[in-house]
């Protein structure tokens, strides 16, 4: 052989012999990851009242958007290719991505399109997300790739609502036990009380997962869930609800605790429409009598987060506003003074019998007990709060822990439960939603809830941490669970 | 002689025994299907004085009053309760289960997934407590003087003090987490095609419920042997030749089992819903946690439907009970009922 070619080939074998190494992944991309949860969803369609599960199992796993809501609450186009506003901001134009076809083969087309906004806005929908569409007074599919979409007023939520809404198959007709959506995996088994069962969908249009499949496991007790992880029957957890657990998994080099942030906020809500909590002076001097600091350190340890208002740190229009009412008992009972309250006042907290609202309580009778209120506790089944005090608004205050992302419009709205009514925070949650820019909608929405916190609308009490812990080898799952979405796309197990 | 004069007796009796039989039986399913319908009615009026509403559960902040109208519509918790029971009587009277308020899942076939579940896990843990109950009991009876025996005795009381979640707590913590012999829970989403896995996951669960079953039932079979010992007919059958095991066996047992059988009958029938507790320490989708979520949540068919069939199968299987008390002891074939 001549010098050239025996160099040639040299390098060809050593290329060879090397590419295996360069080719090889580090994690098992048909790996089947099990996920611990405890909320199994109640049926398989979010209109008629699945419950939080299925955002969890089937948002962005199963079925897509036309928008997508990030992980790092961005939101982002996803079966729109491009979209047109006009000028009056009241026509949206979207053009649909081509090639994406819905599990069952059929090709994604805008009738579909239509039909799923629809749903969400018929009659009988039972969508959470039906009130935000309600500026929507048409949608017509000209032709199969365009969507037109025609509002009422200007929504500058638009992408952002419609990032809930699924994208169905016209021609499915009942998606409460089967679903039929474009997104990466497909429902191969549900066994209530048991687990859900998902499988890589080869025909995807986009990238396709790095797992092979997903099985969410379904437990009632926060104990067994926690043991499912420690044996290794289930790789990760999505939300951690009880912290003493959390110990066994921090300091131990097999598990990955991460805490992302949340949007689940615990408050003390008061009817804003009973006296004594119409007056607000009374409703500073309760926020300035509780030691926000203490009680989240007495349930959560050193995890969690202090707020000072019913906006978190991942909302747009997040300021910091723990200063307008500091714990400062003093201050308390001076305003109760000057209120008409020198001796203080009693009323009953309507409290719900789970975690952690019962400790809570009895945290925050403690608290106003030290500045002359006296607080009688009543425990409450969820289906009975639901009834008495969302429904019919018959109590003077309640503990609830609130969930929704961007959330702060509730404010907006005096017939909410809690019937805070303040015309100039109303004007300026509607205008920011007919705002012609995000900064413009920022603006307003933080101008409002700088209002909402000195007027001490409610008495918001801390941030729920938002944990995820899973196995040291299993990466890429999403730490923030906005919306308490859970996408397994990415979700990488190595051997 | 003593056998030939026996043999007649039993003939004389033999035709009669059928009538009765059959008169019984018709009797017994009468009572059957009126129980029903008194548990249907007990049932439909208690749900209802609870507050709470079924449109509740799919619903959620942020519906607007418009929505939820519109789920009581659809639930029916909007009529008036008169109507409701009707609608409710209507559909007992065809059979008719219905579906789920919240998972718009027909019941029946829902009951069936969990039972699929619910009879293995009560069978396994009630065949175990027999393995346990029985020859310990009778050993305790028997061996009463000796220290084993009163040793047998007092583990037995340790079985009925002790919680049954407790138990199941410790099982898990001994063999699932410091052990990892078996899984801390939780049933093969394929069911039973997954046999293998799904026999694996019953063991601590079935462990649980056997040793605590077992230390309850031990407690009766030693009483009803202790009775047995104490009668003329066992010092008969050993004067004519017997050994003690033979006499004890072919002339105890069928005497001591009568009120032995009772209790089993309840022990059964009350674990089929009282494993709830179990299901929820070991994550398994059993009837008790379909009835315990249906109740919260009052969805109504649900819990009507879960009812409804357990109630049948404590009352089936008191019967058969009954049916088996008559075939041990023919002096019981003639009369109405028994006294356990």
């Amino acid at each position: 052989m001549q010098p050239k070619s025996l160099a040639f080939t040299a390098a060809l074998l050593a290329g060879v012999a090397l590419a295996p190494i360069s080719l090889a992944q580090d994690y098992n991309p048909d790996a089947t990851i099990r996920i611990g949860s405890l909320y199994e969803p109640q049926n398989l369609d979010n209109t008629a009242g699945a419950g939080q599960g299925i955002n969890e199992a089937f948002n962005g796993n199963v079925y897509e958007g036309l928008f997508l809501l990030t992980d790092e609450g961005s939101v982002e186009p996803v079966l729109v290719e491009d979209y047109t506003v006009s000028e009056d901001g009241l026509t949206y134009t979207f053009t649909l991505r081509e090639g994406v076809t819905f599990h069952s083969g059929d090709p994604l087309t805008a009738e579909d399109v239509k039909y799923s906004i629809e749903r969400v806005m018929a009659e009988d929908s039972q969508s959470s997300r039906k009130s935000s569409l309600s500026t929507i007074t048409g949608v017509e599919a000209p032709d199969e790739r365009t969507v037109v979409v025609t509002l009422s007023e200007r929504s500058i939520s638009l992408p952002y609502n419609l990032s809930y809404v699924w994208i169905v198959n016209d021609a499915a007709s009942d998606i409460t036990a089967s679903e039929d959506g474009t997104g990466p995996y497909t429902l191969e088994e549900w066994r209530r009380g048991s687990a859900l069962a998902l499988a890589r969908f080869d025909d995807y249009w986009g990238e396709a997962p790095t797992n092979g499949e997903v099985i969410f496991q379904y437990f009632t007790d926060a104990t067994a869930l926690n043991n499912a992880l420690l044996t290794n029957a289930v790789d990760v957890i999505t939300s951690v609800q009880s912290p003493d657990t959390l110990a066994q998994f921090a300091n131990n080099p097999a598990f990955t605790v991460t805490e992302g942030a949340s949007t689940t906020k615990e408050l003390l809500a008061y009817n804003d429409r009973v006296a004594p909590f119409d007056n607000v002076q009374v409703r500073k001097a309760l926020a300035r009598a509780v030691d926000k600091e203490r009680l989240l350190n007495s349930i959560w340890g050193e995890y969690g987060t202090l707020i000072g208002s019913f906006v978190p740190p991942t909302d747009p229009w997040y300021e910091d506003l723990t200063g307008v009412d500091p714990y400062d008992p003093e201050s308390a009972r001076e305003l109760l003074a000057e209120a008409g309250y020198p001796d203080g006042f009693t009323f009953t907290l309507d409290t719900p019998d789970y975690d952690p609202h019962p400790l809570v309580a009895q945290f925050l009778q403690t608290a106003f007990a030290e500045v002359g209120v006296t607080v009688n506790i009543n425990i409450i089944t969820a289906n009975e709060w639901y009834t008495k005090i969302y429904q019919e608004h018959n109590f003077e205050a309640t503990l609830q822990e609130h969930v929704n992302h961007r959330d702060i419009v509730f404010y907006g709205n005096p017939d909410f439960y809690w019937g805070y009514d303040n015309p100039e925070v109303i004007q300026l949650i509607d205008e920011s939603e007919a705002a012609s820019s995000e900064e413009e909608q920022v603006e307003k929405l933080r101008q409002a809830n700088r209002i909402i916190a000195e007027e001490a609308a409610s008495n918001w009490l801390y941030l729920y941490p938002q944990i995820v812990v899973s196995a040291a080898n299993v990466t890429g799952y999403p730490v923030n669970g906005l919306n308490s979405q859970f996408f397994a796309y990415d979700i990488q197990k190595s051997n | 002689m003593v056998s030939f004069r026996c043999r007649r007796y039993h003939d004389r009796d033999h035709s009669r025994g059928t009538r009765t039989i059959l008169a019984y039986t018709i009797r017994r399913t009468a009572i059957l299907i009126v129980s029903l319908l008194i548990a249907a009615t007990v049932l439909f009026v208690l749900l209802r004085l609870l507050p709470g509403d079924p449109a509740n559960a799919l619903v959620g902040v942020g519906a607007t009053q418009e929505q939820i109208a519109a789920a009581r519509a659809q639930v029916g918790s909007d009529q008036p309760l008169q109507v409701q029971f009707v609608t409710f009587l209507g559909n007992i009277a065809r059979l008719d289960l219905g579906t789920s308020f919240v998972s718009r899942a027909p019941v029946l076939a829902e009951i069936g997934n969990r039972m699929s579940v619910t009879l293995p896990l009560t069978l396994f843990g009630f065949l175990l407590a027999l393995i346990i109950a029985v020859p310990l009991g009778i050993i305790a009876a028997v061996r009463s003087e000796r220290w084993y025996g009163a040793a047998i005795s007092v583990v037995s009381q340790l079985g009925i003090a002790i919680p049954v979640f407790w138990v199941g707590i410790l099982l898990v913590w001994v063999f699932a987490i410091s052990l990892r012999w078996l899984p801390s829970g939780g049933f093969p989403l394929r069911g039973w095609s997954d046999w293998r896995e799904a026999a694996i996951g019953m063991v601590l669960p079935a462990v649980t419920i056997g040793v605590v079953m077992g230390a309850s039932l031990l407690r009766y079979v030693r009483a009803a042997t202790l009775d047995v010992l104490g009668n003329d007919f066992l010092r008969t059958a050993r004067a004519l030749g017997s050994s003690f095991p033979e006499a004890l066996l072919r002339h105890g047992v069928r005497n001591g089992a009568v009120p032995v059988v009772s209790i089993l009958g309840i022990e059964l029938a009350s674990t089929f819903l009282g494993a709830v507790v179990i299901e929820r320490v070991f994550s398994l989708p059993g009837l008790g946690s379909m009835l315990l979520l249906a109740i919260q949540q009052r969805d109504y068919p649900n819990v009507q439907g879960v009812l409804f069939v357990s109630t049948l199968l404590v009352l089936v299987i008191g019967f058969v009970a009954d049916l088996l008390q008559r075939f041990i002891d023919p002096r019981l074939r003639s009369r109405g009922s028994v006294a356990p």
